[in-house]
């Protein structure tokens, strides 16, 4: 069977590319395009490492085909970070040391961006659950929970001193 | 060995006409809705290429419609959107943890009822809770629509009443009247993120002095297919369910209850545990009708 044409956005740029019908979107980040921040652990939905935001929802790059992509947007841990720096999720990520050997890390800061866009002031135990789908087997989850809640309360209070009437 | 092709079509009826046209030619065709099972299956127990048929692009698949009398919910309605929908959550909360219990946030962001009740598990969550709220499901194919009740849908493991030609549209559910109320519950080894060990919904009606009208009771995970409890529903009408008769709607599913033995537990244990899950959702589920 032929190639598939799909035309997406990826972290806000249009890419068109080519795949096979049963390419996962992952598949198609990793080895068409060569975006390999996205990162494969299980390849079946249960280890989180491969999370991206696809029409701004949380969901697993391994069970997404590609194709399912066209006119979608699909935001990647590569467009996480902008010109003027990290962003606060990975900055909080390296200063709490919420990674060891850092596989499941991009999975994590989505799944956080998410996170905290649908809850800014989550607590202890909604992070644990909402972050449940993410596996780490290096930090014992502490110090990722540390992180989140440490960025959820910085942005907060950056929400907060933007507001009319805090100025 | 032939090569894989997707589909996305427009319109229910050219979904239907893909089905068909790869049925006469004897060409397989797999619908795919949120594919939470469908690529995990491509990817490890069944490889043979097919035809995969997106319907999540036809707009009739993602209907969302609570009425004052009545509720749809098209077939690839994911269960996020379900979850954040709180009118909903107050009609079928039962139906909604059902639909909670399964997978992650990123899994919840995809998977969709209608699949979990294609997919046909015995242990799949939300089909308890469907039988239990007499959902109908409705079923596009070659001949028009047609409709089937839940607790008719699935046929054995894995396998479904789906004929070749045919697409599982969505599901209806009748609105509950004031004191009818639904609750589910599965029991897992951990808190998240596991298949059920074994699983029970209810659905029970209370009149205005706190008799049990009329009740529903399906257990999962203790048969080939997930199975409606009357003997339990008649062990709870009549009553105020009260320990004694949430106990014996417990020995009932436990009796209905044909389990087997693998490495989520012992075809005992199965037996015993329904039974819990019986009285303890059974309590809840009263707890909220009259509540």
């Amino acid at each position: 069977m032929s190639k598939v044409q799909v035309s997406t956005s990826i972290n806000e740029e249009t890419i068109e590319f080519l795949c096979e019908p049963e390419q996962t979107l992952l598949d198609v980040l990793r080895e068409n395009l060569g975006k390999t921040g996205t990162k494969e652990g299980c390849a079946t939905g249960d280890c989180g490492a491969c999370s991206v935001l696809l029409n701004g929802r949380l969901v697993c790059s391994c069970l997404v085909l590609a194709v399912e992509c066209q006119d979608a947007e699909v935001t990647t841990i590569e467009g996480i970070a902008t010109d003027q720096g990290l962003h606060p999720i990975q900055q909080k990520f390296l200063e709490h040391a919420a990674l060891q050997c850092g596989i499941c890390t991009p999975g994590y800061i989505i799944a956080t961006k998410a996170l905290l866009e649908k809850i800014p002031n989550p607590d202890e135990q909604t992070i644990r659950y909402w972050l449940a789908g993410n596996l780490c087997r290096c930090t014992g989850y502490d110090k990722i929970v540390r992180a989140v809640q440490d960025v959820a309360t910085e942005l907060a209070s950056e929400v907060r001193d933007a507001s009319p009437e805090a100025q | 060995m032939g090569s894989y092709a997707y589909v996305a079509p427009g319109t229910v009826a050219e979904a239907v006409a893909v089905l068909q046209d790869h049925a006469s030619r004897n060409k397989r065709a797999q619908v795919l809705a949120g594919g939470t099972d469908v690529l995990v299956q491509m990817r490890t127990m069944d490889r043979e290429p097919r035809t995969i048929v997106d319907i999540k692009t036809i707009e009739e698949m993602n209907r969302l419609d609570i009425g004052a009398e009545q509720t749809y919910i098209g077939a690839a309605v994911a269960s996020a959107i379900l979850n954040e929908n709180d009118t909903l959550r107050g009609l079928f909360p039962g139906l909604l943890e059902a639909a909670e219990l399964i997978g992650s946030t990123q899994i919840q962001g995809r998977a969709s009822i209608g699949g979990n009740l294609c997919n046909a598990s015995p242990a799949g969550d939300t089909i308890p809770a469907l039988i239990v709220n007499a959902a109908v499901c409705v079923i596009a194919g070659p001949a028009g629509e047609r409709e089937l009740a839940a607790e008719d849908f699935v046929t054995g493991v894995g396998t479904n009443a789906l004929a070749a030609g045919e697409l599982l549209l969505g599901i209806r559910l009748d609105n509950p009247s004031a004191k009818t109320r639904d609750a589910y519950l599965r029991f897992i080894p951990r808190t998240e993120m596991d298949i059920a060990v074994a699983g029970c919904g209810l659905r029970l009606s209370f009149d205005d002095s706190g008799i049990c009208t009329a009740a529903r009771a399906a257990i999962g995970a203790v048969a080939p297919t997930v199975l409606l409890v009357p003997a339990a529903a008649e062990a709870l009408v009549g009553s105020k369910v009260d320990d004694a008769a949430l106990a014996a709607a417990g020995a009932a599913c436990s009796a209905a209850s044909s389990p087997i033995t693998d490495k989520r537990g012992t075809a005992d244990y199965r037996r015993k545990i329904v039974a819990v899950l019986c009285r303890r959702a059974g309590a809840i589920a009263r707890d909220r009708a009259l509540g």
